[in-house]
């Protein structure tokens, strides 16, 4: 194989693992703050209740 | 008299000007008839038409005698995408404002099938550098698996790919096959009785400060990791701030439609610059097309693999097939899953669940975008 591409196969490799593991970071933080914020009781939302 | 047959003859001597208009003339076909993404297929179908007549006004000439002439879908180009990314960039707020985020925040575990349905970007990466694409043009190709069009063309203009006509081609006409390409990936890597899974719809409560807060919270976020990603999820997000924060209700209607559309309009027109014949009719063009397909249809193993996988460690499974949901084509995606879900149990309803994952990839195709762009610029400073 041509040397230039098996280096490009190489970085798209080292692309694909960090750009999946930035990805799932990114997405899994977003999804933390999302489940911490549902457990936040909504004062508005109890008043109106009330 | 020449002058009237100069055009007929430079035409009929140019195959590849006819085999442009040819395509041109396919585009308009699909979106009028198929109505295949006639929004952005119309446009870039008589755009194609328009840049490929030699010599022609649309695009900026040398005329004898007279100097330099400027073309409005050249001029458009230049300063629309080339100077600023500006068009794909301002569609994303008539995008952000058009999607209700609500049935991925009452069920937060669909989040992670918008970041499993990317794989079919990087796979692809990889395999357009086996196929002797530079890394630039290979990155500008795999993105076409964001099954997002504004974000296809800007990382591949981003990345200076020569391709960009044929990128966008790509990612518009897959994203209207989706009923097509989605069905066929699926049953290659599930079985019936997974296709068979139920699966209650048991939304949590959202207040509205957490549909208020969400879209600063993942712009915040995603800046931090993947600055690169703040022109595009940024957008995105405000979009979505201006239809939740309830106050301006008219601003969020003008961008899902009016902004949307004169945007949309504006994009179609403006990318068949790069539709012309020296730059479009090439073997690559091909190859790009068939590296599209490989991108949707490992996109949809992506996240369908990822459902199973997570199936090993939940109590109740998930439908696997919501996986596939997970890329940015919305709401066709969703309705696919709704379609097979049904199609296998008719009392299986799996829609609002495949909705969560369906918008879910809105946000990983954009995050995929930025993320991207970084890793390119860092492999080749």
């Amino acid at each position: 194989m041509n040397p230039d591409v098996m280096q490009n196969v190489l970085y798209g490799l080292e692309i694909m693992w960090k750009g999946m593991f930035g990805i799932f970071a990114v997405i899994i933080l977003i999804t933390l703050i999302v489940i911490l914020m549902s457990k936040i009781p909504d004062k508005g939302a109890n008043e109106e209740n009330k | 008299m020449e002058f009237l047959f100069d055009g007929a003859i430079a035409l009929f001597t140019s195959p590849k000007s006819l085999a442009m208009i040819a395509v041109g003339i396919l585009l308009i076909y699909l979106a009028i008839a198929k109505e295949l993404e006639p929004t952005l297929l119309l446009p870039m179908g008589f755009g194609a038409i328009m840049v490929n007549i030699p010599a022609s006004g649309a695009l900026n000439q040398v005329l004898e005698g007279v100097g330099d002439t400027h073309g409005i879908i050249q001029w458009l180009f230049e300063v629309g995408i080339e100077a600023s990314e500006a068009l794909p960039i301002l569609l994303f707020i008539g995008i952000g404002a058009m999607i209700d985020f609500g049935p991925l925040l009452s069920q937060p575990i669909m989040f992670l099938f918008g970041a499993a349905a990317q794989f079919g970007i990087f796979f692809t990466i990889v395999v357009a550098c086996l196929l002797g694409f530079d890394l630039k043009d290979a990155a500008s190709i795999g993105i076409i698996g964001a099954a997002d069009g504004p974000t296809s063309i800007l990382v591949s203009q981003i990345l200076g790919s020569k391709y960009i006509g044929a990128i966008a081609v790509a990612a518009y006409s897959y994203m209207a096959l989706v009923p097509i390409v989605q069905p066929v990936a699926i049953r290659l890597v599930t079985t019936k009785k997974e296709r068979m899974i139920k699966m209650p719809y048991e939304p949590g409560q959202i207040s509205k400060k957490t549909r208020i807060a969400f879209p600063i919270i993942v712009t915040v976020i995603a800046g931090l990791i993947a600055p690169t990603s703040i022109a595009l999820v940024g957008f995105l997000m405000f979009g979505n701030l201006l239809r939740e924060c309830g106050v301006l209700n008219s601003l969020s209607d003008t961008a899902q439609n009016v902004l949307a559309n004169l945007i949309s309009l504006l994009l179609g027109l403006t990318i068949s610059f790069s539709m012309t014949a020296d730059k479009f009719v090439s073997v690559d063009t091909l190859l790009i097309m068939g590296l599209g397909l490989v991108a949707f249809v490992f996109d949809t193993i992506g996240g369908v693999l990822f459902a199973k996988f997570l199936n090993l460690f939940l109590k109740k499974k998930i439908n696997p097939m919501i996986g596939g949901a997970g890329i940015s084509a919305f709401p066709m995606s969703a309705r696919v899953i709704q379609k097979m879900g049904t199609k296998e149990d008719p009392t299986n309803i799996l829609l609002m669940h495949a909705i969560g994952a369906n918008v879910s990839g809105q946000i990983g195709s954009v995050l995929a975008g930025g993320i991207l762009l970084e890793l390119v610029a860092q492999i080749l400073k």
